[in-house]
């Protein structure tokens, strides 16, 4: 006799069969490669048409001049710099932010300052430090008398101020990103997979399939196994992507983030996918068992759509301009908000360690909570042909 | 095969304020074939739902071989659904090896029942094709594969015959009295009573969730009010008034036909007709199964 794992199991392994070979999972899988690909493929390239493969332009002030001759005698390494005039610090600036320039040396001979926009321009920096050293020390010298002790201290304090013209954080943009594809990615597949335990409860009563098989096993059984083969389906398109997605930006280079935080927020997306799923599978197979046609299936899950949309555009729209937003905080917490939320925060780093597995014990909570009441729904309604069940009647006692 | 005799022993099923089942008993022994017969709504399909396990009853129990049916017991009988009640989209020996496996059978196991029964059903070369690009007769003989692939202890079709070609109905008549003949217990519900009649050891006519006439053919068709008809060209019109537990229905051109319900004797009836001269005929009509559900079945309402 065939114990209960291994009907829901049987029950999940044809889910899974079938669902991998249709059509529209293939076509699904790729789309959402896309997403996932488009952005490492548009900065590869975006970086590689941007990064000049030989020489820096450099722009100089009228003031900082005197230090363009050793510069160009000092030149370390392979960087080559090309010096250039201008007029004022103003105009020098405008160059910078048009790309013209990649640095502006600018300030006195003795106090430098560097303006750019990207790089860091070690080797500048270093070059320009020594020159205002012995800048510094000439003077020093010229007033004489001063002890050797006193020039040295003096000098020692020169820095070059360095002033960075992007004010936003590099990580700080691609943790934007990661958030949006984190919040997209969790979107679709918690709609696709969900459509599909929609669509695959009512194929079941429609073609009566669930007399056949409620014949031999439970409903618990037939819904858990549907929502098991499901997940697994979602799970592995899941890992199709994750893995590609991840090795397309650790291949190009493309990201300022450490590798090993963007592999924990995947495992997070990955967490927050599953509780998610468990939640709105449940939400929807309890609501589609209560039609019997296709037809109808539309108007009962659209509400249960909505809770789904909701966070996202919540999300979407208000942790970007604002991650430290009340709201958000707040919503992050709130189940079928969670899933979309907190994977957001989780991205744009302002969630506390402890909020996100906090949050995923929220979830937990609610999903048991639905899952006995979905599943109570489901199997009083499942049998019931013809009309759409009303909700009161699902949940009374058949 | 372990043989044993379904029993389905006073269930009773209300929706709400509708009673669908009001003590609803029958039973089926080993190697017999029971034909449920009864208008729509009557409840033929939630008795059946019941005895799968499929719905829980109010009050009432199924058993098989003299024991609640269980789990166990349920996995091992075979049920057809009234229209289909399978995968559209699935392909058609998958279906039955899932079929199979749910019943608890192995994956190879599952296969191999299935492939022989396609075979059987003449469906071998469809069988890797979706079930929704075989013919609805096609599907039917797939459905009955269904039921059949995990080689049942009872059989439950709810419809069999409904939409099947002459060829198909002969076909599903054969494999019917085949599983029969080994020793299952077989219910089908139809509306078609003459292959009830020709097909099965016994009948049940089930009105309003009640099981209104239970008994072989032979003994449905000879119980009840029966009708004669006499002709006597010389007798009165009021020759039969009188007779004890005999009421005249139509009398025309010297033909009388009376009913007679069980106090009534046909041969003081016989004596009656003779004391008034010659008798030309006198007989007995027995009723056929469809005069039976008409008589039983009146003013059904509908569902």
């Amino acid at each position: 006799m065939k114990s209960t794992s291994n009907a829901v199991w049987l029950v999940a392994r044809r889910e899974l069969r079938t669902r991998v070979r249709t059509r529209s999972f293939v076509l699904g899988t790729l789309f959402m490669l896309l997403v996932v690909l488009a952005y490492p493929a548009l900065m590869f390239f975006i970086g590689s048409s941007n990064a000049p493969a030989s020489g820096t332009d450099v722009g100089v002030t009228p003031q900082a001049t005197s230090l363009t001759q050793p510069l160009g005698a000092g030149t370390p390494g392979d960087a080559e710099w090309r010096i250039q005039r201008v007029d004022d610090r103003q105009r020098g600036e405008n160059l910078v932010r048009e790309g013209e320039l990649d640095v502006l040396v600018t300030g006195t001979s003795t106090e430098p300052e560097l303006v750019f926009e990207s790089g860091d321009h070690a080797d500048l920096r270093r070059s320009l430090a020594n020159i205002a050293w012995q800048r510094s020390l000439d003077e020093a010298m010229a007033e004489a008398g001063a002890d050797p002790g006193q020039v040295r201290g003096q000098a020692d304090r020169v820095e070059v101020t360095t002033t960075n013209l992007d004010s936003s954080d590099p990580q700080q943009a691609q943790r934007l990103v990661i958030a949006f594809v984190a919040a997209f990615l969790l979107y679709m597949f918690l709609i696709m997979t969900g459509q599909m335990i929609a669509q695959g409860v009512v194929e079941e009563k429609s073609n009566r399939v669930v007399e056949m098989l409620l014949a031999t096993i439970s409903s618990t059984q037939l819904m858990a196994g549907k929502i098991l083969g499901i997940g697994l389906t979602g799970l592995i398109q899941f890992a199709v992507i994750g893995v590609v997605g991840f090795g397309a930006v650790s291949a190009t280079a493309t990201l300022v983030l450490p590798l090993g935080a963007v592999a924990g927020l995947l495992g997070w997306i990955l967490v927050w996918f599953l509780l998610g799923f468990l939640l709105y599978a449940t939400l929807l197979a309890a609501a589609s068992s209560l039609v019997s046609r296709q037809e109808d299936l539309q108007s009962v899950i659209t509400p249960v759509i909505m809770t789904l949309v909701v966070p996202f555009v919540v999300g979407v729209s208000v942790l970007p301009a604002d991650p430290n937003s009340t709201l958000g905080t707040v919503l992050s917490f709130v189940p079928g908000f969670s899933p979309v939320l907190m994977p957001m925060r989780l991205a744009l780093g302002v969630a506390a360690p402890w909020e996100a597995p906090l949050a995923a014990v929220f979830s937990l909570v609610a999903s048991a909570v639905v899952l006995w009441l979905g599943g109570r729904i489901y199997s009083n309604a499942i049998l019931r042909t013809g009309a759409r069940v009303k909700l009161r009647e699902a949940l009374r006692a058949s | 095969m372990p043989e044993g005799a379904l029993e389905i022993d006073r269930i009773s099923k209300r929706y709400g304020d509708v009673v669908a089942l009001d003590e609803m008993s029958l039973t089926v022994r080993p190697g017999e074939m029971l034909g449920f017969v009864g208008s729509n709504g009557a409840g033929k399909t939630t008795t059946m739902r019941i005895a799968l396990g499929v719905l829980a009853a109010d009050s009432g129990e199924v058993r098989y071989n003299d024991a609640p049916i269980d789990r166990t017991v349920r996995s091992r009988i075979g049920y057809m659904p009234e229209e289909r009640g399978l995968y559209p989209k699935m392909r058609v020996l998958d279906q039955l090896q899932y079929l199979g496996e749910l019943h608890g059978l192995s994956r190879a196991e599952a296969g191999r029942t299935a492939e022989s029964w396609l075979e059987r059903l003449g469906l071998a070369e469809r069988r890797n094709d979706q079930l929704q690009k075989l013919s609805l007769g096609n599907q039917q003989r797939v459905q009955l594969a269904a039921a059949l692939v995990h080689d049942p202890a009872v059989l439950i079709l709810d419809e069999p015959f409904s939409g099947l070609d002459p060829v198909a109905v002969e076909l599903m008549s054969t494999v019917l009295r085949q599983t029969c003949e080994r020793g299952v217990p077989v219910v089908f519900s139809s509306h078609q009573l003459e292959l009830v009649q020709k097909l099965c050891d016994r009948v049940g006519i089930v009105q309003r969730g009640r099981m209104v006439a239970d008994g072989t053919v032979e003994q449905l068709r000879s119980s009840g009010p029966a009708d004669l008809t006499v002709h006597a060209p010389q007798a009165p019109p009021d020759w039969a008034d009188g007779l004890r537990g005999v009421s005249v229905v139509d009398t025309s051109g010297g033909r009388t036909t009376l009913r007679l319900d069980e106090t009534a004797d046909d041969q003081a009836v016989l004596q009656a007709a003779l004391s008034t001269g010659p008798v030309h005929e006198f007989s007995r009509n027995r009723p056929s199964l469809t005069d039976l559900f008409r008589n039983v079945v009146t003013e059904e309402p509908a569902e």
